[in-house]
């Protein structure tokens, strides 16, 4: 059974290499519809390693205009996302060294920091703890959290946790070897933990709105 | 079962990517080491709220807008 499911499973095409070849073609519509598939998924990570809406608006439709015009050098070994996200991490890189007027910017920076490798916070959360807290708290909450973590680490747990990409592909996106992807990914993983610890252990959840209000 | 050795493979465990045998080590520990038990619970929580809560939206005029233009430049490509 499992024989039958893995030759299934290597035999199966993504649905994008279908829109791919299609593209290739000259039909432009395949494309739009390539770019409405993933184009939330390209702007959170551009706004992830930039900090910037408009920088990560730029990096959106440059992202998407680079893969257009190389997508004859689509190999197809890789997702078409995975190979998206390359070039998107690349843009969005060259946009924060032309904020830092120049200055070198890379996935690797500021990852010196030990910070969050060993759990300190032992104190257990609330049943449902974001239910404390209204839908515009808690997306503050959540930006605080993780925009205080070095880009090199956001962006991996956001591909891996967020997007759902395997470690492998992660990897491939990034430009990084597995090992790093997974050492990355634990330390991003306790990290947002500890920090959103504060916010949600059992005992000293700060109150709600509509609490301080009663 | 040490803590250290738990932490060493939480990420796999939160993956379910574990041994049969490794699991059993894993829930005996976790039995008697209360500490481990919050962090994979809480660790665990804390990927699933941030892959529920979309934290930085996209309002649907700029993303109209921005295919647009990306659209457009393509066009201009071939």
């Amino acid at each position: 059974m499992s024989t039958i499911q893995s030759i299934a499973g290597q035999n199966e095409q993504h649905p994008d290499v279908a829109l791919v070849e299609r593209v290739r073609a000259g039909d432009i519509a395949a494309y739009d519809t390539l770019v409405r598939k993933y184009e939330r998924q390209i702007f959170r990570i551009a706004l992830h390693i930039t900090q910037n809406r408009e920088d990560a608006e730029d990096v959106m439709q440059d992202a998407f205009l680079k893969a257009y015009e190389k997508l004859d050098q689509f190999q197809g070994n890789s997702k078409f996302y995975t190979w998206l996200v390359r070039i998107a991490v690349n843009e969005s890189l060259m946009r924060l060294r032309k904020r830092r007027t120049g200055k070198l910017v890379s996935i690797d920076e500021d990852l010196k920091t030990e910070e969050g490798s060993v759990p300190r916070d032992f104190a257990d959360w609330a049943p449902n703890p974001e239910q404390n807290y209204n839908q515009s708290e808690l997306a503050e909450i959540l930006r605080k959290t993780i925009q205080g973590l070095p880009h090199g680490f956001r962006v991996v747990f956001v591909l891996r946790d967020v997007d759902r990409l395997s470690t492998e592909e992660t990897a491939e996106a990034l430009g990084l070897s597995v090992p790093a992807v997974k050492s990355r990914l634990l330390r991003a993983r306790l990290q947002l933990r500890e920090r959103l610890s504060r916010y949600f252990r059992r005992k000293s959840a700060p109150p709600t709105a509509q609490e301080k209000r009663s | 079962m040490t803590c250290t050795e738990f932490l060493a493979i939480l990420d796999d465990v939160i993956d379910e990517s574990i041994a049969a045998e490794t699991r059993t080590e894993i829930e005996t520990h976790l039995k008697k080491c209360g500490h481990c038990e919050v962090v994979l619970n809480t660790t665990r929580k804390t990927i699933e709220i941030f892959r529920c809560h979309e934290i930085y939206e996209l309002p649907t005029e700029v993303s109209e807008r921005l295919h647009t233009k990306i659209m457009d430049r393509c066009k201009k490509v071939r």
